[in-house]
């Protein structure tokens, strides 16, 4: 059964997820840790990780980011002919991608790691790619995905949804429908209530009746 | 007070149906404890020491009769016959059975209360000034602004997990009553020249185990720019602030590391790309929130009353409760009125089923049917009658609700300690309690007059207790429980952080140290200075010296 959710559907995915090879501890030592954002103390990715990251030859692929960069020429063609995806983790910058491409949506679907459920930088990664950069395609949300956080998630601009393996995809579409009229703007809903509809506006005599007393204390 | 509507009922309805799923996932195995821990914290409900802890929001602090109704009725029918007043403007249940949540939550909403976002790294219940509407200091009415920052911050799709807890209060008045330093977004509202509504922005405040008062970021912001000013700032630290290390992932943390006007900077920068967006807040919004909050209707009173005078004159301990208790008032003929949940030999904050409803009966006998929850865990009767003080000093007698101690010695903060909280170095109830037994003289409490103890049980600092004139920090050694006491701090316009003045102390030496700080105080105090006041001029010095005076060294290293 797939795990992917696209709108409000489950459907079979057509694209392969490509990972970086897992390091030994000893290797990430001796290659020296290279911590690129010191206030969260995120690692980057290692030339060798990025070296030996197998891409498949056919099919539509989704790439790390870091791959991506490094390995661009390879990667040109598949781009122009749209089979090419990129996934971004969480610490990595959305303004780093915008600037590795001509035109972002040439990229039929971007997918962001969430490497925890509770790391929230993914839902300002997504509410950005659709508000300020203007990504038209599929935005996909990876790794621990769970139907309690989905509403959230298609809120900040997320459109798909892979389950975490041990998760049903079916049973989680009900989560997207947790809440009926937010309060606030967001990507897909951009007015506030305020400005979609007519709230009723104060009455006194609603609280007239607080007013009265209604027994005697004495 | 804000009323809901359709809408605002719908979304804490469906709320209540979330969890309640969520709940039978968690019982049923289909949720981990690690996975159903940020939904119930979101909710409100904790796992504590002993039981689960259910904190209910009461937004801005304020309260009905209707709603302080209902949470007695909780209290009752699921809980142990109490509640306790956080310094959070809200309400902790201590013993809630965590299968029958849902039904406390589905009973909360039928009067238009929730638990929503009072735990978990979210945007948390929105507070402000207990005065509020009625401050005869106030420039601006602080609470349309806290609705409407309310209903923005309610389930906000991009910030429900954010590094850490994320606090956000509003202040309109002279005074800062709200202490928005100690927040992680305070906002300052006032008129500029041209007399237009106008915010000061502060950020990166709070106390815990790094306490920081906040630093300014902004001058002059529209108010129609709250939110959008809001966003930016915490999508700056959403994306960020720390997360490897839950120490460390305060925004206070962030603007420290980046410095002030680094973040600054990123705010700004972020914010010229949302400014004058879709959650811009409009004129009609702000009118139609506003409106809710409308002054009741005030009868043309005198400005005195003979009788209230009489009273005054014949009655001390009338006289006493005034002096403490009662406050000024906008209106002519109006005073506030603080009911005190600090009586000795019960837990700061701490109501009874009967003493909820009985204030219930005389907020909607003398006080428009409305109160006041003060983040220094005391109920507050906004709008009395000062011809109604003398029967309502008698009735509040009558439930124990009258001990005229308000901003003395035995009005203190304290957080719930190691006798309920699971995340306690050290209990911190009987050390009030202890205090309080101590210092029950009234004469004494007097002639001591303003003077703030806060106590908290561990670095998170729940009581506030950087910021009390004195305060008290419950710590670990080797397994054992001891505290640790610094003085100077304050809270309010001139806000500062406490000086710990040497070693920790034992629990049942806790009475005698205070006694022996407020020896230096009576000696050394020139006329018309508060304890505060003398800490700030003479330094700790004076007082360490008396209080480790004669002290076995060896005995007194601990921490
Ligand atoms: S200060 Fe510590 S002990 Fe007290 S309530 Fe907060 S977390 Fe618990």
């Amino acid at each position: 059964m797939s795990k992917l959710i696209v709108d409000n559907a489950v459907v079979t995915d057509e694209w392969t997820l490509v990972t970086l090879p897992v390091v030994e501890e000893e290797v990430r030592k001796q290659a020296g840790k290279v911590v690129i954002f010191k206030l969260t103390g995120e690692v980057a990715a290692t030339s060798e990780q990025i070296a030996g990251t197998l891409i498949p030859d056919n099919g539509k692929v989704i790439v790390p980011f870091s791959i991506w960069q490094a390995r661009k020429t390879e990667l040109e063609s598949r781009l122009e002919a749209g089979t090419l995806g990129i996934w971004l983790e969480s610490f990595e910058l959305v303004e780093d991608l915008i600037s590795s491409i001509t035109d972002i949506n040439q990229l039929p679907v971007i997918a962001i790691n969430f490497p925890r459920f509770i790391d929230g930088r993914g839902y300002s990664l997504a509410t950005l790619l659709r508000t300020r950069y203007g990504f038209r395609n599929q935005l996909r949300a990876i790794g621990d995905v769970l139907r309690d956080q989905l509403f959230y998630m298609r809120r900040s601009g997320f459109n798909a949804y892979v389950i975490r393996a041990d998760r049903s995809a079916a049973d989680a579409l009900a989560s997207l429908r947790d809440f009926s009229e937010p309060y606030q703007g967001a990507v897909d809903i951009p007015q506030p209530v305020w400005r979609r509809i007519a709230r009723p506006s104060y009455q006194p005599s609603r609280g007239a009746a607080m007013i009265t007393p209604v027994d005697d204390i004495d | 007070m804000y009323q809901y509507d359709e809408i605002d009922q719908r979304n804490v309805d469906e709320r209540v149906a979330q969890f309640r799923d969520q709940t039978r996932r968690f019982l049923a195995g289909e949720l981990t404890e690690d996975e159903f821990r940020p939904l119930r914290l979101q909710n409100g409900l904790y796992i504590q020491r002993y039981a689960p802890m259910l904190r209910i929001a009461i937004p801005y602090g304020l309260l009905s009769s209707k709603k302080l109704r209902m949470l007695a009725h909780i209290a009752r029918e699921y809980d142990r016959g109490y509640a306790h007043f956080s310094t959070r403007q809200n309400i902790q249940y201590n013993w809630p059975p965590l299968e029958r949540v849902p039904d406390i939550l589905a009973e909360l909403a039928t009067v238009q209360m929730h638990g929503i976002q009072t735990s978990g790294n979210c945007i948390r219940n929105i507070t402000t000034d207990h005065f509020a509407g009625i401050a005869p200091d106030e420039i601006v009415d602080p609470r349309p602004l806290a609705e409407i920052l309310r209903q923005w911050s309610t389930f906000h799709p991009e910030f429900a997990y954010l590094p850490r807890k994320f606090k956000i209060a509003v202040n309109g008045a002279a005074e800062d009553r709200a202490v928005i330093q100690m927040h992680d977004i305070g906002l300052d509202l006032y008129r500029n020249a041209a007399g237009e509504l106008t915010l000061r922005v502060w950020a990166g405040g709070g106390l815990g185990r790094t306490p920081i008062l906040g630093s300014k970021i902004r001058d002059d912001l529209p108010w129609q720019h709250a939110i959008t000013y809001c966003e930016a700032v915490i999508r700056v630290y959403n994306r960020y602030g720390r997360r490897d290390n839950s120490f460390k992932a305060r925004i206070k943390i962030l603007v420290k590391a980046l410095g002030v006007d680094e973040f600054k900077r990123q705010v700004e920068e972020e914010w010229a790309q949302i400014k004058d967006g879709p959650n811009t807040i409009t004129p009609q919004e702000f009118e139609r929130v506003s409106q809710y909050f409308a002054p009741p209707a005030y009868e043309k009173l005198d400005a005195s009353s003979v009788s209230f005078d009489t009273k005054l004159a014949t009655e001390p301990g009338f006289a006493n409760w005034v002096k403490r208790c009662v406050h000024a008032h906008k209106i002519p003929g109006y005073r506030a009125v603080t009911l005190s949940l600090k009586p000795t030999g019960i837990a700061p904050g701490d109501a009874t089923t009967e003493q909820m409803e009985a204030v219930a009966d005389l907020a909607q006998r003398y006080s428009f049917g409305e109160l006041r929850v003060s983040h220094e865990q005391n109920l507050i009767l906004a709008d009395v009658k000062i011809t109604d003080l003398y029967v309502l000093w008698q009735a509040a007698r009558a439930h124990g609700l009258a001990t005229p101690n308000i901003g003395l010695l035995s009005d203190i903060i304290c957080c719930p300690g190691g006798d309920f909280c699971s995340l306690a170095n050290a209990k911190s109830i009987p050390i009030a309690m202890a205090i309080q037994e101590r210092f029950d003289d009234l004469d004494y409490l007097h002639d001591i007059g303003d003077i703030e103890l806060n106590i908290s049980g561990c670095m998170n600092a729940c009581g506030h207790h950087h910021v009390g004139h004195i305060g008290i920090l419950g710590v670990d050694k080797d397994g054992s429980e001891w505290y640790q006491v610094s003085i100077g701090g304050k809270q309010g316009n001139d806000a500062s952080l406490g000086t710990v003045i040497g070693p920790s102390f034992a629990a049942d030496e806790i009475p005698g140290v205070v006694e022996k700080l407020l020896q230096v105080y009576v000696q050394e105090r020139h006329d018309d200075e508060r304890f505060i006041d003398s800490v700030r001029r003479l330094g700790i010095a004076p007082f360490k010296a008396n209080v480790y005076a004669g002290r076995d060294r060896k005995e007194a290293a601990h921490v």
